[in-house]
């Protein structure tokens, strides 16, 4: 398969008043055409930093994407100017909020907000973005297209509108589509439906996703491919069997340990991760993980150890191996 | 799979959904409510209709006919209002000088808040260096006494822009410098409206989802975040006409507004103040019509920002 999207050494910095947050570590990654690649970690571990980053859409200032490239089908996204990379935004890569109460625009009708991205980006008539507004509502399950065709968003629930939601980002057949947390705020049996949408939308339009969760479970049945981040850093990439069966890195270790399991008694109690994710003020100057970590060594604390290669296609930025405890 | 039990109950689940109101409906609902924006909207009704419809009784020649041996003649059978220190009908020229008064309270606002709502929108959305230029500039417009401008401006411009026809109908030159000046001189309050109310709109989700999807910056300003602030915008332009109003009656009462012949309420008092005791029916009506028109304007304003913002407690 070609590869679509090609992220090169990825480095955000946020350049606050209160010092420099560096938010998105020197990340690569690439994803390939029809491919959906999970990306994991806790909340602030820089996921939804370095995607934003990815659609130049880091508020600058305070944000600055700092070094790296984005390459996507063979041009640096990193190098356009504003004016072209609205043409890449919509048109070839969209996104899909966390929040579907906060991600519509409140006085518009959600037809108005679909067919936007139509009449921008395909040259669309009113009519003809209309009628494709349509189709689209209709193809992410929302009953009597017509009718709803004018509500605004205030009238649907939050399940539906994040299927406008997903309908806004399809309207003109993204090759990637970028969910990030899409179904944390919804309740668990409509979550499921919004994952079923996208897996059957993703395999009917042939477009890679990039999916961005903190819940390992909702990646297994979902992603090819799975990025463990934490403190703006790749801790642990590999494919999705590689990950669940034979995790390496301890965070990835310690993620999955805190998962409640079916197969697990209910009078176990879940496993935790102690402490918080660090300061992206202040990064100690050994693995970010360190302080958390159950497998420590001394070396952690001085020196952070880079994305290397373990097994094929599997790789894990750690000096430890987490099966004999001991350094690699 | 699905079972023609289940897709049954699920379209008779939409059957059973209450229709929504929508915005407009809700904010007609709530507005209707306000018993004094009510009567206030009535009486504008009636102002507008008096000084529009009344022109079809008299003649605009026939308000601006002065005869001299008449003047001053208290109110009459042949002069329902008086006349005034020329002998010109004091009713007839209400009517005229309603029309006039009206249209400076109209498109001077349309000026204010065409003004307002660009400096404010480009200067909240784009922030920086752009937002402190415009905000210094908007603070230097507030620190000058508004009267000060408004006599500057009026002395200035007067009798620089020519008399104009429009619909059959002549305009002195004054009618729209005084628009400009009153338009020009009052933007910034509203400015500093918008501006704040961006600040915050532009960082909601939903204007970085527009992003997403290639939306241009000048068709999220205005397509996209001012539909959000038009509530301040419509409430701050309808208190806005009654001011203009005042304003004009202000500086047309300084003798710097619109010059006569034509008249507007504000020049009709005009010289009435040496007649306050001796001749009060030269001020009474078209002050009482000004009041009248104030009051209603700024109860209607009151009622709009209880309807626009669900927030605010209403009786």
């Amino acid at each position: 398969m070609a590869t679509l999207l090609e992220v090169r050494d990825l480095t955000t910095r946020f350049h606050t008043l209160d010092g420099v947050v560096h938010a998105v570590n020197g990340i690569s990654y690439t994803l390939e055409e029809g491919q959906t690649l999970g990306i994991v970690g806790e909340s602030g571990c820089g996921k939804s930093a370095s995607v934003l980053s990815v659609m130049r859409l880091i508020p600058e200032p305070p944000g600055k994407i700092a070094a790296g490239q984005v390459i996507y089908r063979g041009q640096d996204l990193l190098k356009l100017n504003e004016s072209q990379m609205q043409h890449i935004r919509g048109k070839e890569i969209a996104m899909v909020f966390q929040d579907p109460m906060t991600s519509l625009n409140p006085v518009l009708t959600i037809g108005r907000q679909i067919s936007e991205a139509l009449i921008v980006h395909m040259g669309m008539t009113q009519k003809q973005a209309y009628q494709r507004t349509l189709e689209l509502l209709n193809m992410v399950g929302i009953p009597q297209a017509d009718s709803r065709y004018g509500d605004y968003p205030h009238q649907f629930s939050g399940g539906m509108r994040q299927r406008v939601m997903i309908a806004m980002a399809l309207a003109c057949m993204p090759s990637i589509l970028i969910a990030d947390e899409p179904t944390t705020a919804l309740d668990v049996t409509i979550q499921a439906q919004i994952i079923d949408l996208v897996k059957t939308l993703r395999d009917r339009l042939g477009m890679a996703v990039i999916w961005i969760t903190h819940d390992l479970g909702i990646i297994a049945g979902l992603a090819e491919k799975v990025i463990v981040m934490y403190a703006g850093f790749i801790v642990e990439r590999g494919d999705v069997d590689d990950i669940y069966d034979d995790p390496r890195h301890p965070y990835t270790l310690a993620l999955l340990k805190s998962l409640p399991r079916v197969d697990r008694s209910s009078k176990e109690r879940l496993a935790t991760i102690p402490g918080l994710p660090p300061d992206l003020l202040s990064l100690p100057p050994g693995c970010p993980f360190a302080p958390r970590c159950a497998y420590v060594i001394e070396r952690c604390r001085q020196e952070n150890p880079r994305l290397e290669i373990v097994d094929s296609h599997h790789e894990i930025a750690c000096w430890v191996d987490v099966g004999t405890g001991r350094e690699r | 799979m699905e079972t023609p039990v289940e897709s049954m109950s699920v379209n008779g689940l939409d059957a059973l959904e209450i229709p929504t109101l929508s915005p407009r409906a809700l904010i007609w609902r709530r507005f209707r409510r306000h018993k004094m924006a009510m009567a206030g909207i009535c009486i504008l009704v009636f102002l507008v209709l008096y000084s529009v419809v009344g022109a079809f009784f008299v003649s605009e020649s026939y308000a601006n006919y002065t005869d001299t041996s008449k003047r001053l003649q208290p109110p009459s059978a042949e002069h329902p209002f008086g006349t005034d220190t020329v002998g010109r009908d004091i009713l007839a020229r209400t009517i005229y000088g309603g029309q006039i008064s009206l249209l400076i309270g109209l498109f001077a606002v349309l000026v204010e808040t065409v003004v307002g709502v660009l400096i404010g929108a480009i200067a909240g959305y784009y922030g920086g260096p752009i937002d402190s230029i415009l905000m210094r500039f908007t603070e230097a417009m507030f620190n000058i006494p508004q009267l000060f401008l408004l006599l500057v401006m009026a002395k200035f411009f007067g009798g620089k822009i020519p008399t104009i026809q429009l619909f059959g109908r002549t305009f002195s030159g004054s009618v729209i410098v005084i628009i400009l000046i009153l338009g020009l001189t009052s933007w910034m309050y509203l400015a500093r409206i918008v501006r704040a109310d961006f600040l915050s709109l532009k960082e909601r989700e939903f204007i970085l989802a527009a992003r997403t999807i290639g939306t241009s910056n000048l068709a999220i300003i205005f397509q996209h975040i001012l539909p959000n602030s038009m509530a301040p915008i419509i409430v701050s332009a309808t208190l806005g006409v009654a001011n203009a109003i005042l304003s004009e009656a202000y500086i047309s009462f300084l003798g710097l507004g619109v010059r006569p012949p034509t008249a507007t309420w504000g020049n009709m008092l005009d010289g009435a103040y040496n007649y306050i005791e001796t001749a009060p029916w030269l001020w009474i009506f078209p002050g009482s019509l000004i009041v009248l028109t104030v009051l209603s304007i700024n109860f209607v304003g009151d009622g709009l920002r209880d309807a626009l913002d669900p927030r605010t407690l209403t009786q």
